[in-house]
């Protein structure tokens, strides 16, 4: 060992102690965007339950890309990943990757299930266009005294 | 964004770490890496069941209960302020982390202090929230809840509904249970000692997954 080497070799105490990196602002920014983005989706929910104004699954659809733009808001800057090394940031993303493929899968699978039971099993295929009575479940958890 | 390597430094040759973090927190991420992938199992085999289903419970008929307002209306309304108190909680543990590079041990009680009171607030709501759906007749296994669409429903919807909130739930437990150690070791001035707060920014990105996962976890039971 020669004497640049050991005072290049990184210890515990060179990292966190970066007060340049944080950035008090770049937080409650963040925060405000989550927060913004949290309401809109209720909102939006909200209109949906009570007009029923557009199709569900495009409702779905903005439900999924405001999902995963609050997701990329939280890692990027409260864990602070869009600030660390991009060997880093690699070794995090690539294997996340492997989501789209499990999604797209289990999905796929998921509707084939659906779709080979309405085909194939008239038992379930009779429970999917049978109405049953709404139950009233308020009225159990008043007679136990509990609400 | 992230920063590139500069042309002609040798990152990999030794005496330097080449992701420039300390190690603990590198193994940090990538236990919430495995982590992640757990919930996403969770998630996904959620979502194959409700694919496979010809319908589901309409969520703003079954959350739309408030404490202390009784029999009125709200839907979603309750969990909106889960969330809320969630996401303030990340704010000041980003605030309490910020206070650990600035070496000022009493902004980092305070903010680890408001920290664990969100994380506290959060469990008390879930609580209500479980007892309140327990009181209607809702738990493994039974599913008061018919369909949106008027037909018999399966106990699949409370089942994943229990396990998966119930596994968000124990992993705040337990990040609140970090957290506390962590306030402690502070107050006792031990990372005074070592000379840097790097322990309060592992607990933190624990405790920012557990916020993540309940994005996840609020669009796939709350919204779709």
């Amino acid at each position: 060992m020669n004497e640049h080497m050991s005072s290049a070799s990184p210890s515990s105490a060179d990292f966190g102690k970066d007060k340049s990196s944080f950035d008090t602002k770049a937080i409650w920014r963040t925060f405000w965007i989550l927060l913004g983005i949290t309401v809109f989706e209720l909102i939006i929910a909200i209109i949906y339950y009570e007009t029923h104004f557009f199709p569900k699954h495009i409702l779905n659809g903005v439900f999924v890309i405001m999902t995963l733009a609050k997701a990329f808001f939280i890692v990027a800057e409260f864990m602070h990943l869009g600030h660390e090394i991009k060997n880093l940031v690699m070794t995090i993303a690539i294997p996340a990757c492997l989501f789209i493929w499990f999604l797209i899968a289990f999905m796929w699978d998921g509707s084939s299930y659906h779709e080979l039971r309405m085909r194939y099993d008239k038992y379930q295929y009779e429970q999917s266009k049978t109405k049953v009575k709404p139950v009233e479940h308020k009225e159990e958890g008043k007679k136990q005294g509990v609400e | 964004m992230a920063h590139t390597v500069p042309v002609g430094q040798k990152w990999w040759s030794g005496g330097r770490s080449p992701f420039n973090v300390e190690y603990g927190k590198l193994m940090m991420w990538y236990f919430l890496m495995s982590d992640a992938f757990t919930f996403g199992a969770f998630l996904i085999s959620y979502g194959t069941i409700r694919f496979s289903s010809s319908s589901w419970p309409n969520p703003n008929e079954v959350f739309r209960s408030f404490p202390v307002i009784g029999e009125m209306s709200v839907p979603l309304a309750f969990v909106s302020l889960m969330t809320f108190i969630l996401i303030m909680s990340s704010v000041t543990m980003v605030m309490a982390v910020g206070a650990g590079q600035a070496q000022d041990k009493k902004a980092v009680i305070k903010w680890m202090f408001l920290t664990i009171l969100g994380g506290l607030a959060f469990l008390g709501c879930q609580a209500w929230e479980w007892t309140h759906l327990h009181s209607e007749g809702a738990w493994w296994g039974r599913n008061p809840f018919m369909n949106i669409d008027g037909t018999q429903s399966s106990t699949n919807f409370t089942n994943f509904f229990f396990t998966i909130t119930g596994f968000h739930g124990f992993h705040v437990f337990s990040g609140v249970i970090i957290n506390i150690i962590m306030l402690i070791k502070t107050w006792r001035g031990d990372f005074e000692r070592t000379g840097h707060y790097l322990m309060i920014e592992k607990a933190g990105l624990y405790w920012h997954f557990v916020d993540l996962v309940w994005v996840f976890v609020f669009t796939c039971f709350y919204l779709l």
